[in-house]
């Protein structure tokens, strides 16, 4: 197992995904002789996992089962212990592509937050290119280092501990993208400039407040970005589910009596009256979910021209 | 410095590469080749000036269609305007405040004037300019720009140009796929080097050549093609190295139920069915030559007439016979070729481990992800794109139904865009309506062969213990 590079079997050291139904998921860090307890009973991993198959159902203590899924990005994106505010997928496939990500791309990032978009950024660059993400919070930095080492992709990263803004990334020339999801991405311009390649490249900055973006497309005219972008993309989810709508009784219509209409009208003229009418009909459909999420930040792209 | 100089050729733009020509908004992907006449934005452009400059250059465009690289940049502030209103109270629209007419700009532009000097012209001649408010006067210069503007950028197309060059320009070619759709395709089905991707799609290539610039040569990725031949003009359009298509194989969807079924004989002669058309079209061009020399013998007659050499009337024949043997040894070749590579192709879709399924076509999605989700390992990804909501309801509940998959998910995506300018900050007016549908799930491993009924009779207690708790 390694998030850049599939297999079929459930190793010892593995961190595997519990999907334990309607999308609700958890990640389990496979041990020889360790436990896990689910809302279904305990799944006892050198008997339930190591050896397995990634995709089997695995029957718990308590008789209720789960899948066992091999580690995407995706899925780490929506079972990842929350240490910061993290990007998701929606929008973390919009950056991949609108910064060009390919294997072999050098990447910059900061801050690094619970490591969200990183995963999915290695799962794009692998296996030759490299991020370099920065992240001012220590005990941060120390996880993530600790889990990119669990999911063997540490080869791939390099993570540093310092103040973006006041130090920069660490390196120059060597970025094809640069991302930036920091409180005030217009300090770091200049800094992420400077990572970049000589030839040029691409930039994305995350920002929740519309005043961010303003005061970064600011600072990117001023360093000399082309192209400068600024979108939102929100994830709209449709529930399938059947629905069945009564039809109501006009009472008996004497004009159109013997005609062509057959199907629901001929239900609905049987009880002629007296009795309720629940001639009704039955669609599968899609509903919107109650709430959802309607922000969760403005992205801006640019471009860098060579320098 | 060498080691720069050698970094720089890479960004060249070199004789038979594929670029992007940008203008504003508007994308077109063309080859450089010589002497090409190559017509964007109704302008007749020759792209031979453009080989061996860099990448991202903007060229002007010169009398005759030439390019020649834009000097210095200008700096985007505007022609200096002093004198400027507070509001629109003073401004009718009576379609008399511009004094040039047509015919005068026209002449300007025969004449050669830059876009910065036409503006020029536009605002001295116009009567309103000195009232509109600055912001107003701005907008007024942005858009004439926009429309005298004679430049051209060259690109090197990716992904992302290509994917917005399409979704503006040809959408019905792509099945409306909107190119921040196409991302969440991509990342859903978790596209990475190394891996074996399947791609049924009928979106002119794009969704394919995108899933093979985001393996980088790495893995392998099967196209599953409906009708005659793949059709993949659009992975021309990324212009990959040639490396990156020993890594693309084909297989056509008439043959999977063969392949299911175990009875498809890749390496048997006539097994497929558009093979045996081209062994029939052999056939009959192999009979054309003969045809051909009937038509000509008289000619050999009345050479034969004037020479009375029969030797070399003999030798015409020969020749003619190994000219047919040459044609139909090269058929052969392709056929082999061919064959070789529906075994390849074949012989990877057999191990039924493939690790990604991505489908956008204007087919029945359903038959099609029903057929070619057997092919998937369990807990990998696929991803269905549709222009109807409808057509993915109707997959969501047939997986539902037979099982095997998890984390299904039907999607679309909502795509806004910013003006951003000081103090004139707001979403702009127009967006898209949407951009397609998608519904994504996992594979799971289905019940091996159910082992004496056991498990079967205890599922549905934990899904009642499920909801409890």
């Amino acid at each position: 197992m390694s998030f850049v590079e599939y297999s079929d079997f459930i190793q010892d050291g593995d961190v595997a995904i519990v999907h334990l139904g309607h999308n609700s998921v958890t990640p389990v860090k496979v041990q020889h002789g360790a436990q896990t307890q689910t809302r279904y009973g305990v799944i006892r991993h050198s008997t339930d996992l190591i050896g397995q198959r990634y995709g089997s159902k695995v029957t718990c203590s308590k008789g209720g089962w789960v899948h066992v899924l091999h580690p995407t990005p995706e899925l780490w994106t929506v079972s990842l212990p929350h240490r910061t505010q993290i990007l998701y997928t929606t929008d973390i496939a919009m950056v991949t592509m609108m910064l060009e990500l390919k294997p072999g791309s050098v990447v910059c990032e900061s801050g690094t937050g619970s490591g969200s978009l990183s995963h999915a950024i290695l799962r794009t660059i692998a296996p030759t290119g490299h991020l370099h993400t920065v992240e001012f919070h220590q005990q941060r930095a120390e996880k993530v280092v600790e889990e990119f080492k669990e999911h063997r992709v540490d080869q791939l990263v390099t993570v540093r501990n310092q103040d973006v803004c006041k130090d920069g990334f660490g390196v120059t020339g060597v970025a094809d993208a640069v991302f930036l999801d920091i409180p005030s991405p217009w300090e770091a311009v200049g800094h992420a400039k400077a990572a970049m390649k000589k030839h040029g490249g691409r930039l994305c900055s995350f920002s929740p407040c519309i005043e961010q973006v303003q005061r970064t497309c600011e600072a990117l005219t001023e360093q000399g970005f082309e192209e400068i972008r600024s979108l939102e993309v929100l994830l709209r989810v449709h529930n399938v589910r059947p629905v069945t709508l009564q039809l109501p009784d006009f009472g008996p219509d004497s004009s159109s009596d013997s005609s062509s209409q057959a199907g629901p009208e001929a239900q609905k003229e049987a009880p002629p009256s007296a009795t309720p009418n629940h001639a009704s009909l039955k669609i599968k459909t899609t509903t919107p979910p109650r709430e959802m999420p309607g922000h969760t930040g403005y992205l801006t792209f640019a471009t860098k021209p060579r320098t | 410095m060498a080691h720069n100089e050698d970094n720089d050729y890479e960004y060249r733009i070199k004789e038979g590469d594929h670029v992007v020509l940008k203008r504003g908004d508007v994308y077109k992907a063309v080859q450089i080749q010589r002497k090409k006449k190559v017509i964007f934005e109704k302008q007749w452009i020759f792209l031979d000036n453009a080989v061996g400059h860099l990448y991202s250059t903007t060229f002007e465009i010169a009398s005759g269609g030439t390019l020649q690289p834009k000097e210095n940049k200008e700096t985007e502030s505007s022609t200096d305007v002093q004198v400027a209103g507070t509001d629109n109270r003073h401004i009718n629209d009576d379609g008399k405040s511009q004094k040039l007419t047509r015919d005068d700009i026209e002449t300007m532009k025969e004449q050669g004037l830059t876009d910065k000097e036409i503006i020029k012209q536009l605002i001295d001649n116009s009567s309103t300019f000195n009232n509109k408010t600055g912001y107003a006067q701005d907008k007024y210069i942005k858009k004439k720009k926009k429309k005298y503007e004679n430049t051209v950028m060259v690109l090197k197309p990716t992904c992302r140009i290509l994917a917005m060059m399409y979704h503006g320009r040809e959408p019905g070619k792509i099945c409306h796929l909107r190119y921040d759709t196409l991302a969440q395709m991509l990342t859903l089905a978790n596209i990475h080097a190394g891996s074996k991707v399947l791609v049924f799609e009928t979106c002119a290539g794009l969704v394919l050549g995108s899933i093979m610039e985001r393996m980088g040569g790495f893995g392998s990725v099967i196209q599953m093609y409906p009708g005659g031949g793949p059709v993949r003009a659009g992975v021309e359009c990324f212009g990959f190295p040639a490396h990156f298509h020993d890594t693309l194989h084909e297989f056509p969807i008439c043959h999977v139920n063969a392949l299911l079924a175990g009875t498809l004989d890749a390496s048997a002669k006539d097994s497929a069915p558009e093979e045996k058309q081209l062994s029939v079209a052999a056939e009959e061009e192999q009979k054309q030559p003969e045809a051909e020399k009937q038509e000509g013998s008289p000619e050999e007659e009345s050479m034969e007439a004037n020479t009375g050499d029969d030797v070399g009337q003999d030798q015409e024949k020969l020749e003619i016979e190994k000219r047919q043997e040459a044609k139909a040894q090269e058929r052969k070749v392709k056929l082999e070729e061919k064959r070789r590579k529906l075994a390849a192709a074949a012989a990877l879709l057999e191990g039924r481990n493939a690790d990604g399924l991505v489908i956008a076509s204007h087919f029945h999605p359903c038959s099609v992800l029903l057929g070619l989700l057997k092919f998937l390992s369990p807990s990998r990804p696929f991803v269905v794109f549709s222009q109807y909501k409808e057509t993915l309801i109707e997959c969501y509940t047939k997986l539902k139904e037979q099982g095997g998959t998890v984390n299904l998910m039907l999607t679309d995506t909502w795509l806004r865009h910013y003006q951003v300018l000081p103090d004139r900050t707001h979403p702009l007016l127009l967006m898209s309506g949407g951009g397609g549908y998608l519904l994504s799930g996992t594979t799971v491993a289905t019940d091996p062969s159910k082992p004496a009924g056991s498990p079967q009779a205890e599922e549905p207690a934990p899904k009642r213990q499920k909801v409890k708790d």
